[in-house]
C-alpha cells in the first residue's frame, strides 16, 4: 500500500508536538535548543510531504534554506550560550532570569 | 514507501524524539537527536528527495550535531541533577504541547485529501531539478542567505571569543 | 433750562489733583506742603461750587448747570457719559460735601500732627472727597454708582488707617464687605431699570432721561406682579441701608470708629452715611411710583432711629454714642423721604452735617487732650480746662436735640410734621419718642464728659489742653452754622418761610399731605420730649450720679442687651458668618478640593502606579514561561483557525 502524505504530515504533527514539549520541560539550554531543532526537523518533514503531494519542487528548496538557516541560528545560539556560561557558570534556564521584574 | 516501512521509521522517529527529552545526559539527549534525524533523512529519500535527504545527513547530521557535541564539551556539561521544574510548569507545558497536537492532527485529517500521489515529473527531487528552481526562482533568496551566512559566521565568533583582558585571572579551560 | 458751565469739572479736577500731589509728591514734599495742599484743593472746590451756585440762583427755577466731561459707554443704543448736572439738589448737596470737608481737612491737619503717615491720609482724603462729588453731581445713575463705590473704597482705606491694628484691619474688612452686600443690591436695581427701559426702546440712564420716561416704571414687572418702580426701589434702598446704615446692614457703621476722628466727622457723619438718603432724593420720581417701597423706607426708617438711640444710651465709649447717633438721626432722613418730603429729608441732611461734624471733632478735640481716651467713664469736670471744645459741643448738643432756634430744630420738626401729615401717625409717635432719647443720651455724653467729678487718669490729667487754633476754627466755623443754619427754612408763615423747601421743589417734586394738624401743636410735642429728655440727663448725671449704677443693676438682662448692642453682631456671625466660613473650609476646601479633585487626580495617579506593580510579576524573566505564554497564544490562534476549518 502507498502511505499517503497526510501520514507523513501527521507524524511531523507528533514530532513537533513533542519538540515543543522538549522546550517548555527542559531546563538545560542546550537540550531546548536541540529540542528546537528537533521542531524544525518536523516542519522539515511535513514541507518535503507536501511538495511530493503537489508535485513541485519548490517544498524542497524551501527545506533547503530551512536546514541552512538551522545551521546558522544553532552557530549563533550555542556562540551565545558560551558567553553566558562564561559569566555565570551554569545553563540552567531556571538560574537565568536576571530580566525579572 | 511501502506500509511496513513506514511504521518502522515512523516509530523509531517517535521513540527517539522522546528520547531526546526524556534522557538525563545531554550527550544521550544528542544522541537521540542524531537518531531522529538520520530517520528523516531516510523518511525524506521514500518521498522521493533524494537530494534534500542526504543533504540534512551531510548538513544536519554531521555538521550541526558535531557543533553541539562541541559545545557540550566545552561546558563540561555533567549530568542533570533531579529536574526540581515547577510542577505547574510541567503540567501547563504538557497540556499546551497536547492541544497542540491535537489541533495539527486534526488539520491534517481535514485537509482535502490528495488522494495519493500525484504523477511526479522525472527527475524529481534530483539535483538538477533542485538547482533549476534554486538559480532561477530563487536565486535572490539564495544570495541572501548566503549573507546571513557571513553574519552568523562573524557573530558567532565575535561572541564566544575570550574576552579581551583577564589579566591575573587563572585562565580557564575555555 | 440746562445752560453748559465747564467749571464743573473743576469741582472734581481739583480734589483729584490733591490726590496725585499726595500719593506721588506728597512724602518727597514734606509735611508742611501735603498740610497746605490737602485742605486747600477742598476749599478751592467749594470756591467753585459756590461760584456755580450763585450762577444757578440768578438763573430761573428748575434750571441746572451741566458740563459732559466725556463719553463712558457706547454699547449700541446704549450710551452713558461721564457728566455731570448742577441743579438745586446736588447744589446743595455740593456745598455740604466740600464746605463741611473742607473744614475737616483744615482740623485733620491739626489732628493728625503727630502720625508720620500725613501723606496716605490725605491720599485718602482727597480721594473720598472725589468720589463723594462724583456721586453728588453725577448726572446718571451709572456714573454716580461709580461715586458710590469710590466712597466706599476710601471708607475702608481711612477706617483701617492704622492697618498694623488687627482689629481696626477687620473693621476696615467688616465696612467694606457689608457695604457690598448692599451694592449688591443697588446693583441689581440698576439692571433691573436698565431691562425695563431697555425693553421699551429707552436706552438711558440719566436722570433727567429716565424721569422723562417714568410712565415705564409704573408697568408691572417680573412674576411676582409689582411694577419696575417696586422691584427697583427696594432693590436700590438695599444699597442705601449698606451705605447709609440702615436696618439691616448698619453693623459695620459703629465698629468704623477705630478709624482717625476727622475720617469718622466726615464719612460717617457727614457725606458718606446721607449718600443713600441722596440717592432717594434724586430719584423721587421712581420712589413715588412705588408707595409700598415708600413706606417700607418710612418703616425701617423709625425703627432704625428707634433702635439705634436706645443702644446709644448706655454705650461708654464717647465716639460709639455718636456713631449710634449718626445711625439713628439718618432714620430721620429716611423717614422724610419715606413720607415723600424729599426736601425735609435733605435739610436734616444739611443741619446733621453741621451739627454731627461738629460733635465728632469735638469728641476728637476731647480725645486730642487725653492722648486717646475714649472712654467717657474715664473722662469728666472737662469744661473748664477744654472751653472752646466744650462751648460748640454744647452748641451741637443742642442742636441735636432740636431745641427751637438751632439748625436741628427747624429740620428735625419739618420731618415729624411731614410724618404726620402723611398718616403715619405711628411712626411719628417712634419719632417723637426718639427724639426724647436724643437729647438724653447726648446731654448724658456732655455731663459725663465735661462735667462732674473728674475720673481722668491722673497722668494724663495733668497735660491737658485745649487744642490749637487749626482745630479750634473749623469747631466755631461749625458752631456757627448749626446755630443759625436752620434759619433758611423757617416755618410757613415766617419771613422768607420753606425757602429751602421752595428751592429745592423743582427737583424733588412737593409733598402733598394727607393730614392737616396744626403744627404748632406737634411741635410743642417734640419739643416737650426734648426738654424731658435734657431734664432726665440732668437727673441721672448730675444730681444723682449714683441712680445709673443702680438702675443698671436692677435691670441687668436689659442693660446688658443695650450695651451688647441687642447681640446683633453675634446674631450675624452665626447666621451668615459661620455657614459662610463651613462652606468654604470644610465643605469646599476640604471636602471637594482635597478629597475630590486631589483624590481624583492622586487617585488615578495611585490606580495606575498599584496596576503597575501587579503586572510586572508577570515577567519572570524565565524563558520557559514566556515560551509557555507564547504556546498558548498559538494554540488559541490555530484553535480559532480550526473553528473556521470546521464550519
Amino acid at each position: 500500500m502507498i502511505v499517503p502524505p497526510s501520514w507523513f504530515m501527521a507524524l511531523g504533527a507528533v514530532l513537533f508536538a513533542i519538540g515543543v514539549a522538549g522546550v517548555v520541560l527542559r531546563r538545560n539550554v542546550i537540550v531546548m535548543l536541540m529540542s528546537i531543532e528537533l521542531m524544525l526537523n518536523a516542519v522539515n518533514l511535513t514541507f518535503i510531504a507536501v511538495s511530493r503531494a503537489l508535485g513541485s519542487v519548490d517544498g524542497q528548496v524551501i527545506v533547503l534554506f530551512v536546514i541552512t538557516l538551522a545551521a546558522a541560528e544553532a552557530a549563533i545560539g550555542l556562540a551565545i550560550i558560551i558567553a553566558s556560561f562564561r559569566n555565570r557558570e551554569t545553563v540552567n534556564a531556571d538560574e537565568m532570569n536576571l530580566m525579572r521584574w | 514507501m511501502p506500509l511496513g516501512l513506514f511504521i518502522f521509521l515512523a516509530a523509531l522517529a517517535v521513540l527517539s524524539a522522546l528520547g531526546v527529552i526524556l534522557q538525563r545526559n545531554p550527550v544521550h539527549c544528542l544522541m537521540a537527536l542524531v537518531l531522529t534525524l538520520l530517520d528523516i533523512a531516510v523518511l525524506f529519500i521514500g518521498l522521493g528527495a533524494v537530494t534534500v535527504g542526504f543533504l540534512q545527513a551531510i548538513v544536519y547530521v554531521g555538521a550541526i550535531m558535531i557543533l553541539f557535541l562541541f559545545v557540550i564539551w566545552l561546558l563540561n556539561l555533567r549530568v542533570e541533577q533531579r529536574p526540581s521544574g515547577h510542577p505547574a510548569l510541567k503540567l501547563f507545558g504538557a497540556i499546551g504541547a497536547a492541544a497542540l497536537f491535537a489541533e495539527l492532527c486534526t488539520f491534517v485529517i481535514k485537509a482535502p485529501s490528495t488522494a495519493g500521489l500525484s504523477t511526479v515529473p522525472a527527475g524529481f527531487g534530483s539535483i538538477a531539478s533542485i538547482a533549476q528552481a534554486l538559480f532561477t526562482n530563487y536565486l535572490i533568496a539564495f544570495e541572501v542567505t548566503s549573507l546571513l551566512l557571513l553574519v552568523a559566521v562573524i557573530g558567532a565568533v565575535a561572541l564566544a571569543r575570550r574576552p579581551a583582558n583577564i589579566a591575573g585571572k587563572q585562565s580557564r579551560s575555555l | 433750562m440746562t445752560a453748559s458751565f465747564p467749571a464743573l469739572g473743576l469741582i472734581l479736577l481739583l480734589p483729584a489733583l490733591g490726590v496725585l500731589f499726595n500719593l506721588f509728591l506728597g512724602r518727597r514734599c514734606g509735611r508742611a506742603a501735603v498740610n497746605f495742599v490737602g485742605p486747600a484743593v477742598i476749599f478751592g472746590a467749594f470756591a467753585v461750587g459756590c461760584w456755580a451756585f450763585a450762577t444757578l440762583l440768578t438763573m430761573p427755577r428748575g434750571a441746572a448747570l451741566a458740563v459732559t466731561l466725556w463719553p463712558w459707554i457706547e454699547a449700541g443704543s446704549f450710551h452713558v457719559d461721564f457728566a455731570l448736572r448742577m441743579d438745586a439738589l446736588s447744589a446743595v448737596m455740593t456745598l455740604i460735601v466740600s464746605g463741611v470737608g473742607a473744614f475737616i481737612h483744615l482740623y485733620s491737619v491739626g489732628y493728625m500732627a503727630h502720625d508720620e503717615d500725613y501723606a496716605r491720609f490725605f491720599t485718602y482724603m482727597n480721594l473720598f472727597m472725589f468720589s463723594m462729588l462724583v456721586l453728588v453731581l453725577a448726572d446718571n445713575l451709572l456714573m454716580m454708582f461709580v461715586g458710590w463705590e469710590g466712597v466706599g473704597l476710601c471708607s475702608y482705606l481711612l477706617i483701617s488707617f492704622w492697618y498694623s491694628n488687627a482689629e481696626f484691619a477687620y473693621n476696615g474688612r467688616k465696612a467694606f464687605v457689608v457695604n457690598r452686600i448692599g451694592d449688591a443690591g443697588f446693583i441689581l436695581g440698576i439692571l433691573t431699570l436698565v431691562y425695563a427701559l431697555g425693553s421699551h426702546g429707552v436706552w438711558t440712564l440719566t436722570f433727567t432721561g429716565m424721569q422723562a420716561h417714568r410712565e415705564i416704571l409704573g408697568t408691572t414687572w417680573g412674576p411676582l406682579g409689582c411694577s419696575v418702580a417696586t422691584v427697583a426701589g427696594l432693590l436700590l434702598f438695599l444699597g442705601a441701608t449698606g451705605k447709609s446704615a440702615q436696618i439691616p446692614l448698619y453693623v459695620w457703621l459703629p465698629d468704623a470708629m477705630v478709624g482717625p476722628t476727622p475720617v469718622s466727622a466726615l464719612i460717617h457723619a457727614a457725606t458718606m452715611v446721607t449718600a443713600g438718603v441722596y440717592m432717594v432724593a434724586r430719584l423721587h420720581f421712581l420712589f413715588i411710583m412705588s408707595p409700598p417701597t415708600m413706606n417700607l423706607i418710612a418703616t425701617i426708617a423709625a425703627l432704625t432711629a428707634f433702635f439705634a438711640a436706645t443702644i446709644a444710651l448706655v454705650q461708654p465709649d464717647i465716639k460709639r454714642v455718636l456713631a449710634y447717633s449718626t445711625i439713628s438721626q439718618i432714620g430721620y432722613m429716611f423717614m422724610g423721604v419715606g413720607v415723600g418730603a424729599f426736601a425735609s429729608g435733605i435739610f436734616h441732611v444739611m443741619t446733621h452735617a453741621f451739627f454731627k461734624a461738629l460733635l465728632f471733632l469735638c469728641a476728637g478735640s476731647v480725645m486730642h487732650a487725653l492722648d486717646g481716651e475714649q472712654d467717657m467713664n474715664r473722662m469728666g469736670g472737662l469744661w473748664r480746662k477744654l472751653p472752646i471744645t466744650y462751648a460748640t459741643m454744647l452748641i451741637a448738643a443742642l442742636a441735636i436735640s432740636a431745641l427751637p432756634g438751632f439748625s436741628g430744630y427747624f429740620s428735625k420738626d419739618l420731618i415729624l410734621e411731614s410724618v404726620y401729615d402723611s398718616g403715619h401717625v405711628g411712626l411719628w409717635l417712634l419719632g417723637v419718642i426718639t427724639a426724647g432719647l436724643t437729647s438724653f443720651y447726648i446731654f448724658r455724653l456732655i455731663f459725663m464728659t465735661f462735667h462732674g467729678t473728674s475720673h481722668v487718669d491722673p497722668q494724663r490729667a495733668a497735660h491737658i489742653h485745649e487744642s490749637p487754633p487749626v482745630m479750634t476754627i473749623p469747631l466755631l466755623v461749625l458752631a456757627l452754622f448749626a446755630t443759625f443754619g436752620g434759619w433758611i427754612n423757617v416755618p410757613g408763615h415766617f419771613l422768607w418761610g420753606d425757602a429751602f423747601v421752595r428751592f429745592l421743589a423743582p427737583v424733588t417734586g412737593n409733598f402733598k399731605p394727607v393730614m392737616e394738624a396744626s403744627p404748632t401743636m406737634l411741635s410743642m410735642l417734640a419739643v416737650a420730649a426734648t426738654v424731658i429728655g435734657i431734664a432726665f440727663a440732668w437727673l441721672l448725671y448730675i444730681r444723682q450720679p449714683q441712680l445709673p449704677g443702680r438702675m443698671a443693676e436692677t435691670a441687668t438682662g436689659l442693660y446688658r442687651t443695650l450695651l451688647r448692642k441687642y447681640y446683633i453682631d453675634e446674631l450675624y456671625n452665626t447666621l451668615v458668618s459661620r455657614p459662610l466660613f463651613w462652606i468654604a473650609g470644610p465643605a469646599l476646601a476640604r471636602g471637594v478640593d482635597q478629597q475630590g479633585i486631589d483624590g481624583l487626580v492622586d487617585g488615578s495617579a495611585m490606580t495606575v502606579e498599584n496596576s503597575g506593580e501587579a503586572v510586572r510579576r508577570v515577567e519572570t524573566g524565565n524563558v520557559q514561561h514566556y515560551v509557555l505564554v507564547y504556546l498558548f497564544g498559538a494554540v488559541a490562534i490555530a484553535a480559532y483557525y480550526l473553528y473556521l476549518v470546521m464550519r
